[in-house]
């Protein structure tokens, strides 16, 4: 009994979303901006300025100054002065500031939303419903962490660090920020924190946010530039602790450079996650979790669930499926409300994501996208599936950064296993079964510093995050997440 | 033609279920200040105001509890914002109260707004605190975490009108739990004033429930109320409190003893003692395997 | 479509379950399980769609065409009957172009007044039956009500499942009162020269579980039901989105596996327009455009219908609308 129908019986008209989108003058977008430090917008001593585009209609959008050395020397003596009174209040007045800045961004929320989705490219429901949120969520966790240090686990009464100089990616600003500056802020540090090149304006609205706060100058400093600015800040010697969130070749440049010198460093790089679906699984949430794995935030996500690895009994019905769910996504304008498929950050970013999709076809892989259009200016990428891929296929090996799957097959969990772990990164994994002790087993043989069952790419300030191997060290969140920013004992 | 202007007073009711009744036996009770002088007439709450109560609670219990940790803390910490708002009509009622100085009765409410603010951000905290991941030996998973006990019976201090209210409600509520308290006696009016708060703020009605009357009246109600699952003598310091022991040993309530003396709340508190000694500990065990 | 693509494990032949309560039970239980929080948040991603203008304008008729305008209380009288059937032919009688609703749903003995006050429309006639709404009757009774309703007039029946047969894991019972219902619609049918349709009634608020819902979403497709039905509006929760969602995937697999389009109706609570909407980007988005039809999908309701015609007065004025402007029923 098999039937291909596909044309109704009914004739039902298309129903077309009318375009939804969200008001772009919520956000204000000044023609330049300064670099934030000791409290104030300041001109650049020695660096120039840089343009940032809106990647999805490659629309000028500001320009931005471009910290040089001098200027990260300023912000990091701008910091250090702010160090001592900072790291001398108590932490119920630390904990005030914090709770203040979690509800500014609450209040400001929606204008956090439609600025980030500009300047980044990702679609307005996520920037609304995700990534601000989250990154509020995250200060008034960790506000509530600042008067309580002595239950960190490390005994009564530790120490902040000092200075800390904090590099972050393009793929989430604002929550790259928030998982940045709020811990290191309740522990009594001050920071001097780099956005990325490409998406540096929720940042510095961030600065505005803290002058409205009242945060006493120079306990935020914050310093825009590529990724000379990152270096000198990464360099600066009186930096004393350096964290850093992208790529693990950049990251393993920071480990060479801090070597020797003593300076405190956490590290959160690449992933290549592999998203494992045994044949019992909650099919249709499994299917939702692989599409939120990989498309969200159009696969620009350190954790994305890149290598789909699904038990060879029900490949088949898998990728089906799993077509069937692209053919509903809506890829288009970010601030469409009704988009789920945003624009590629940069064009070189698309340029190194069609890179290796030639790649994965020169190798024999099958690719098949859904039909949809893309805008005629920006940077787009349609939703990709590679199936056929081998173990050694670069697209599964090598992080992607974009919205492409993998799609590999095992026959038992040992299979999984030993596939899901071949590799040089460890950041997260999924697993996919109504089995509750095959997931418990499958937690404990993978390497990863995140596993998600049964579900995909979920975040909470009070959960620990980071990665084994090459994906880094150091987690972000939870108790574990502030020890990175708090003195030990010296080993013994 | 023009007199000075005379005052609108303030019914001082309790606080049951997000709304505020007077007691259902009708009685009242005069609240003097420090020198004798008539504040006000208080609710005097009665066993069935208690029945009512524990009712309005028990019926709060499960859907604050299966609020998330962090929407707990923030409607804990919304509290705190309204606190700030009133804070000059808390400090002038604590001073009447307490007989303090304006300087010593502000000092009281800054700690009891701070409190608020302590508690609240322990709401998603106590738990990685408190929570074990045990490693028995076996292919097992095997994990201790807190939940609430369910609904709290508390005696407020008598001495400390607000921050002791505070001290004692905020801890057993931010787990999960919903509470009955008794407030202070011959200070209750901030208790009500606190009423009042709770009930322009996101808590919901029925999670924190404030009964004004005499300690020795209520306490043994509540303490041989048996849908009530701990109770926490603060208030009762300084008295013998086996006859409300043996009664709570009747469902086997958890009990946060009388201590001799009240405590001094002003200083931070050491830990989250309070918030746990109203938390269960549920150990889950899950096989590991293929 | 090869049928594996549908369920994973070895196909399962349909027919087959029809021959014995364990080869239906082994088909039920071998369905894949539904992971109640990860469908919850599918849900409610849906739940933000953005709906403007036209494609609001489009959805709210849709919506108003789709309603099964229901009334179904002991006090109910002809008169009460003859009115919503007034309302059901003109919804908004200041606007000519407002389409009708899909169908006037009543207990059997009300069907004739019914029946006749809709004669000469293409407005269906439904009729719970099988002693609605608890089904706690004998077999023979439940077929004599349905065959009742029928003669009277009715092509739509609204028939219950017996919830205690399928929570004790009778399965073949549930089964077998569906195939005897859907003989009668066949036979009365036939007799009164009409097609007429089943529709079943899981009552997904005594069933519990997202899983209980997906088995009987399928045993009452295999069964012979022309459209699954969540609710009797008379227990509480009624119709939710994710029991919505869960119907909405298996009249979507169904399709694949035999190429029949079947139909699903949202019955109970549904009471705004901006609930309805959220319903109709389930339905798009999960069983796909074909089912954007109310020989599809439908609503039970009755209060609704006033919402969505208030929303569709403010899309067409401009002015947010008033509940005195409209008919009660």
């Amino acid at each position: 009994m098999t039937s291909t129908e596909t044309v109704p019986d009914l004739i039902t008209p298309t129903w077309d979303y009318a375009p939804a989108p969200e008001a772009r003058d919520l956000a204000t977008i000044h023609d330049t901006y300064g670099l934030f430090i000791g409290g104030e917008f300041v001109d650049p001593d020695d660096g120039g300025s840089m343009a940032t585009i809106s990647p999805a209609t490659e629309e000028h959008l500001a320009d931005v100054a471009v910290a040089g050395e001098r200027d990260v020397d300023r912000a990091v003596k701008a910091a250090r002065k702010a160090f001592g009174p900072w790291s001398k209040l108590t932490g119920t007045e630390r904990s005030k500031y914090l709770f203040r800045i979690a509800r500014l961004l609450q209040e400001r929320a929606r204008e956090f939303a439609v600025l980030e989705s500009i300047d980044n490219g990702k679609p307005i429901r996520e920037t609304r419903d995700v990534d601000v949120p989250t990154a509020a969520a995250h200060f008034f966790y960790h506000a509530g962490w600042a008067d309580k240090l002595d239950w960190a686990g490390l005994g009564p009464d530790p120490r902040p660090l000092g200075v800390c100089g904090q590099v972050i990616p393009w793929n989430f600003p604002l929550l790259m920020l928030a998982w940045k500056i709020a811990p290191a802020l309740a522990c009594g540090n001050t920071v001097v924190l780099k956005p990325a090149e490409t998406t540096p304006l929720s940042a510095l609205l961030f600065a505005e946010v803290c002058q409205q706060a009242d945060l006493p100058p120079g306990v935020v400093n914050i310093v825009t530039g590529a990724g000379d600015t990152g270096a000198a800040l990464v360099a600066q010697t009186d930096v004393d602790k350096v964290a850093f969130t992208g790529s693990t070749a950049v990251g393993k440049a920071i480990a060479r450079q801090l070597a020797g010198t003593g300076t405190r460093l956490t590290l959160e790089l690449g992933g290549k996650a592999a998203n494992i679906v045994f044949d019992d699984a909650p099919i249709d949430q499994a299917i939702e979790g692989i599409v939120d794995g990989i498309f969200f935030n159009q696969g620009h996500v350190c954790c994305a669930g890149s290598r789909l690895l699904v038990q060879e009994s029900v490949h088949d019905l898998v990728v089906d499926k799993l077509q069937q769910r692209l053919g509903t996504l809506r890829l288009g304008d970010p601030l469409d409300k009704n988009t789920d498929i945003g624009a590629i950050n940069s064009a070189a970013q698309l340029a190194r994501i069609e890179a290796l999709v030639e790649a994965g076809e020169d190798e024999g892989a099958q690719r098949w996208s859904p039909e949809c259009e893309l805008p005629s200016s920006g940077f787009w990428f349609r939703p990709t599936i590679f199936t056929g891929v081998g173990q050694s296929s670069r697209i599964a090996q090598e992080e992607i950064f974009g919205p492409v799957l993998s799609v590999l097959t095992f026959r038992t969990p040992d299979e999984a296993v030993a596939k899901a772990n071949n590799t040089p990164y460890g950041l997260s994994a999924g697993v996919w079964t109504e089995k509750g002790s095959r997931i418990l087993w499958m937690a404990d043989q993978l390497r990863a510093g995140v596993v998600w069952a049964n579900t995909f790419n979920r975040f909470d300030p009070t959960s620990p995050f980071g990665g084994y191997k090459e994906s880094g060290f150091g987690r972000e969140g939870g108790r574990h997440g502030l020890v990175s920013y708090l003195q030990e004992e010296p080993h013994r | 033609m023009s007199g000075p202007r005379l005052e609108v007073r303030k019914t001082y009711k309790l606080y049951v279920g997000g709304k505020f009744p007077r007691s259902e036996s009708g009685r009242s009770y005069e609240v003097v200040d420090a020198k004798g002088g008539l504040l006000a007439n208080a609710s005097r709450a009665s066993r069935k105001d208690v029945r009512d109560t524990v009712v309005a609670a028990r019926a709060a219990q499960p859907g604050w509890a299966a609020a998330t940790a962090y929407n707990r803390g923030q409607v804990l910490y919304r509290v705190a914002e309204i606190l700030e708002g009133r804070r000059d009509q808390f400090v002038a009622e604590v001073a009447a109260a307490e007989g303090l100085t304006a300087r010593k009765a502000t000092a009281q409410v800054d700690a009891a707004i701070d409190r608020w603010v302590w508690y609240a951000g322990w709401s998603d905290k106590f738990q990685a605190v408190h929570s074990t991941a045990n490693p028995v030996a076996g292919p097992y998973f095997d994990l201790s975490v807190p939940e609430p006990t369910g609904v709290v019976a508390a005696l407020a201090p008598q001495t400390s009108s607000l921050l002791g209210l505070v001290a004692v409600v905020a801890p057993i509520v931010v787990s999960g739990n919903t509470v009955v308290v008794v407030a202070s006696e011959q200070r209750p009016l901030p208790a009500v004033t606190l009423g009042e708060v709770l009930a322009t703020s996101d808590v919901p009605g029925g999670v924190i429930n404030l009964l004004t009357g005499r300690t020795e009246e209520l306490a043994p109600v509540l303490a041989s109320h048996l849908d009530v699952n701990a109770i926490d003598l603060t208030g009762w310091a300084g008295r013998d409190a086996t006859e409300l022991e043996v009664a709570a040993a009747e469902n086997v309530k958890r009990i946060l003893p009388a201590e001799p003396e009240e405590p001094d709340f002003t200083g931070v508190p050491r830990g989250p003692r309070r918030i746990v000694a109203f938390c269960e500990t549920k150990t889950v065990w899950h096989p590991k395997g293929l | 479509m090869s049928r594996s693509l549908v369920l994973p494990g070895d196909p399962t032949d349909l027919e087959e379950i029809a021959t014995s309560s364990t080869a239906l039970r082994r088909f039920l239980q071998g369905l894949p399980g539904v992971d109640q929080v990860g469908l919850e948040h599918r849900v409610a991603k849906l739940g933000t769609r953005s709906l403007k203008k036209d494609a609001k304008i489009w959805a709210l008729d849709l919506a108003i065409s789709a309603v099964d305008l229901t009334t179904l209380e002991g006090a109910d009288t002809p008169g009460r009957v003859r009115s919503l059937a007034a309302k059901a032919r003109r919804p908004d009688p200041s606007d000519p172009d407002c389409p009708q609703v899909a169908a006037v749903c009543v207990y059997p003995d009300r069907v004739a007044v019914a029946a006749d006050a809709l004669a000469g429309t293409d407005i269906h006639v439904a009729s719970v039956a099988t002693a609605f709404p608890s089904g706690r009757a004998s077999l023979d009774i439940k077929r004599r009500d349905t065959a009742d309703a029928i003669e009277a007039g009715a092509d739509e029946i609204d028939m219950v499942i017996d919830r205690g047969a399928f929570l004790s894991g009778d399965y073949g019972r549930v089964f077998h009162e569906i195939v005897a219902i859907k003989a009668v619609c066949d036979e009365a049918g036939a007799a009164a020269g009409r097609d007429v349709h089943l529709k079943v009634i899981l009552e997904t608020g005594e069933l519990r579980t997202l899983d209980n819902v997906r088995r009987a979403s399928w045993l009452a497709l295999a069964a012979g039901g022309d459209v699954i039905k969540t609710s009797t509006g008379k227990v509480s929760p009624a119709s939710t989105l994710p029991v919505t969602a869960v119907m909405l995937q298996a009249v979507r697999d169904w399709h694949a596996l035999t190429g029949e389009h079947r139909g699903v109706k949202s019955a109970g609570g549904i009471r705004t327009a901006k609930d309805a909407l959220k319903y109709l980007v389930l339905v798009h988005e999960i069983a796909g455009p074909a089912w954007l039809h109310p020989d599809r999908f439908r609503f039970g309701a009755s209060s609704l219908l006033n919402d969505l015609l208030m929303q569709r007065a403010k899309q067409r004025t401009g002015q947010y609308w008033s509940a005195d402007r409209v008919t009660l029923d």
